[in-house]
């Protein structure tokens, strides 16, 4: 099979996976409902319960917890390629605590101002991000030479505990209620309510989507060491700019939407891994419509395996990730 | 075809010269031998001359174009690279690496194709390691490792091949091999190449021309026969030697007798 059959099949494979259980997720809940009946159209809207809470109720959700899914494990796979390492995720960076304490903030001085439909907290949560990646690339590339990934390491790690304790400090020093709001909100939440929020989302991660789509050959360079890639003919610290800003913009504009949902960037990567092998022109798609559907998944048995207690989706990802990743580790070594 | 003209080279600002006022030259279809002690700059060398580093001082010419005026892509179109050693972050088949070689002809979206797919194969057959393409690369020894990267570097299509120390992790039998290789790779396929190593009889019986390096500075340059001399490899590596003809392969061979002091 040729190179290029292979990658549509395989990626075409994991989009029709991705369609069915996007298709899926929204008719299991307390009240079961028929897709074929949500998309009769014969059936008057007003008439039609099935459609309205296909479209309306829980369809809001599950397009919400497949955008941050495949933002977040494509964030994953561009970090991973570009730092050459497999154990990093899109939270290595710090740029989720810093969309975490923008949230944060805004829930603690209770800026619950509206643009146009969308809450206060994603926008805080966003320009928190916006922060925090505008400081790890200024460290990182205020040496001399390109972007030096050692010192984007270590500022990601040192940046997250410090804005972790910040986090600390903020909900120590809030009322009751609003330091339950920012916990609940740190487990992360896809109930985002209605379309709104999931359209100011789109276009950031369209936009890094469309710088991820011209990484994958260059990242499998990258992956034999900077000096080999730019020997191939890679323009390395181009590359690494763009995979920092774009995987960054990612990872903050998932967060924005659904909190900071962890393991999501590294179990779903080294699934695909296992499957398809390591060439990053399979991994990256297939990874975003593997996270999709995953997170999906996940969110579904958040809100359905103790209903009608819903529980954080960030609990069931944690549960399955903290295992998985803890096995990888144990096999790397 | 490649030179470099009075270049200089330092890491950090401030720091030592690693290079120091360097000037070399790879005519079409030399093979030149890079020698000298650790530290001596030799592999800095040869980043310059492929590009990777830009030389604080002087410049490296390709043609009559100065490198850091043409794209990375231009580049490695002409020149291609073996590192000393290959470190993967993840697995790819022997294949796959040699593939790789092919990026600097191929659009952003543009996905190898047979004649690329052909080109590969051909680079695994001509360093034998055709039955290895669909092993994991981090599975096969130092010596099939090796001759995949010099495959990979071959797929590239460049008439340049610069190979840092290609040897230097290979047990006898492949250092043979792969000296064979390089031989019959610019002999036959009219490939330039440069090659740093410490092996000298390597040196001694592959290249045709040397040039000795110390801190950073030319100490000699020339054909082998007129720069490997006793006194010679005694200011390069403070070490005294016998030099001289093998009578079956009519090769230098250079022998160290004892350790000098300056």
């Amino acid at each position: 099979m040729s190179i290029r059959r292979r990658i549509v099949t395989i990626v075409s494979l994991f989009a029709l996976g991705a369609i069915a259980v996007v298709l899926w997720a929204p008719t299991v809940g307390s009240t079961s409902i028929s897709l074929s009946r949500a998309f009769d159209t014969g059936i008057a809207w007003e008439d039609n319960v099935d459609a309205q809470i296909f479209f309306v109720a829980r369809l809001p959700r599950v397009l919400s917890g497949a955008l941050v899914g495949a933002a977040l494990a494509a964030a994953g796979v561009v970090l991973q390629a570009m730092l050459r390492n497999p154990l990093a995720t899109p939270f290595t960076l710090g740029v989720s605590s810093g969309g975490a304490l923008g949230a944060m903030l805004a829930i603690a001085f209770g800026l619950e101002v509206g643009l146009m439909g969308v809450s206060s907290i994603p926008i805080a949560s966003f320009a928190g991000s916006l922060v925090a990646i505008g400081i790890v690339y200024w460290l990182a590339s205020s040496q001399k030479r390109g972007l030096s990934t050692n010192v984007l390491l270590l500022a990601g790690v040192t940046l997250n505990s410090f804005f972790s304790a910040v986090i600390l400090f903020v909900q120590y020093m809030a009322d009751f209620t609003e330091s339950f709001r920012t916990v609940r909100w740190l487990m992360g939440d896809l109930d985002v309510g209605s379309y709104s929020p999931i359209i100011a989302a789109l276009p950031f991660i369209v936009a890094a989507f469309a710088m991820f789509a011209i990484l994958p050959r260059t990242l499998n360079l990258l992956t034999l060491g900077e000096d080999v890639a730019a020997a191939r003919g890679v323009e390395v610290i181009r590359t690494q700019r763009l995979a920092f800003l774009s995987a960054s913009l990612a990872t903050g504009a998932a967060v924005s939407l659904g909190g900071p949902i962890g393991f999501i960037g590294i179990v779903v990567p080294h699934l695909v891994r296992l499957m398809v092998g390591s060439d990053h022109r399979v991994v990256l798609p297939a990874s975003a419509l593997f996270g999709a559907a995953f997170t999906v998944l996940c969110d579904l048995t958040a809100r359905t395996i103790m209903a009608p207690l819903e529980l954080p989706v960030g609990i069931i990802t944690a549960l399955i990730g903290g295992p998985f990743f803890l096995w990888l580790l144990v096999k790397k070594s | 075809m490649l030179s470099a003209d009075h270049v200089s080279f330092r890491y950090a600002p401030g720091g030592p010269l690693v290079v120091d006022d360097v000037s070399a030259r790879l005519a079409k279809g030399a093979l030149v031998g890079i020698l000298g002690p650790n530290g001596s700059g030799k592999t800095t060398l040869l980043r310059l001359l492929s590009g990777t580093r830009k030389p604080t001082a002087g410049r490296v010419l390709l043609g009559d174009q100065p490198l850091d005026r043409l794209s990375r892509r231009d580049i490695a179109r002409r020149i291609a690279v073996v590192p000393q050693e290959t470190e993967l972050a993840f697995e790819y088949s022997a294949l796959e690496i040699v593939l790789m070689g092919r990026h600097p002809h191929l659009g952003v979206f543009t996905v190898e194709g047979p004649e690329d797919l052909r080109i590969a194969r051909e680079a695994l057959a001509s360093t034998g390691t055709d039955q290895l393409a669909e092993r994991p690369f981090h599975e096969l020894s130092g010596g099939e490792k090796q001759r995949v990267v010099i495959a990979a570097a071959l797929a590239q299509s460049a008439a340049l091949l610069l190979l840092d120390e290609p040897t230097a992790s290979l047990d006898l039998g492949y250092q043979l091999e792969v000296s064979t290789l390089l031989q019959r790779l610019n002999q036959d396929d009219g490939v330039t190449m440069a090659i740093s190593t410490h092996d000298l009889n390597l040196a001694a019986s592959v290249c045709r021309e040397l040039i000795l390096m110390r801190d950073g500075r030319v100490l000699a340059a020339g054909p082998t026969n007129e720069v490997l001399t006793p006194e010679n490899v005694r200011m390069l590596y403070d070490v005294e030697a016998d030099v001289r003809i093998h009578g079956d392969t009519g090769h230098m061979t250079v022998v160290p007798v004892r350790r000098v002091t300056r």
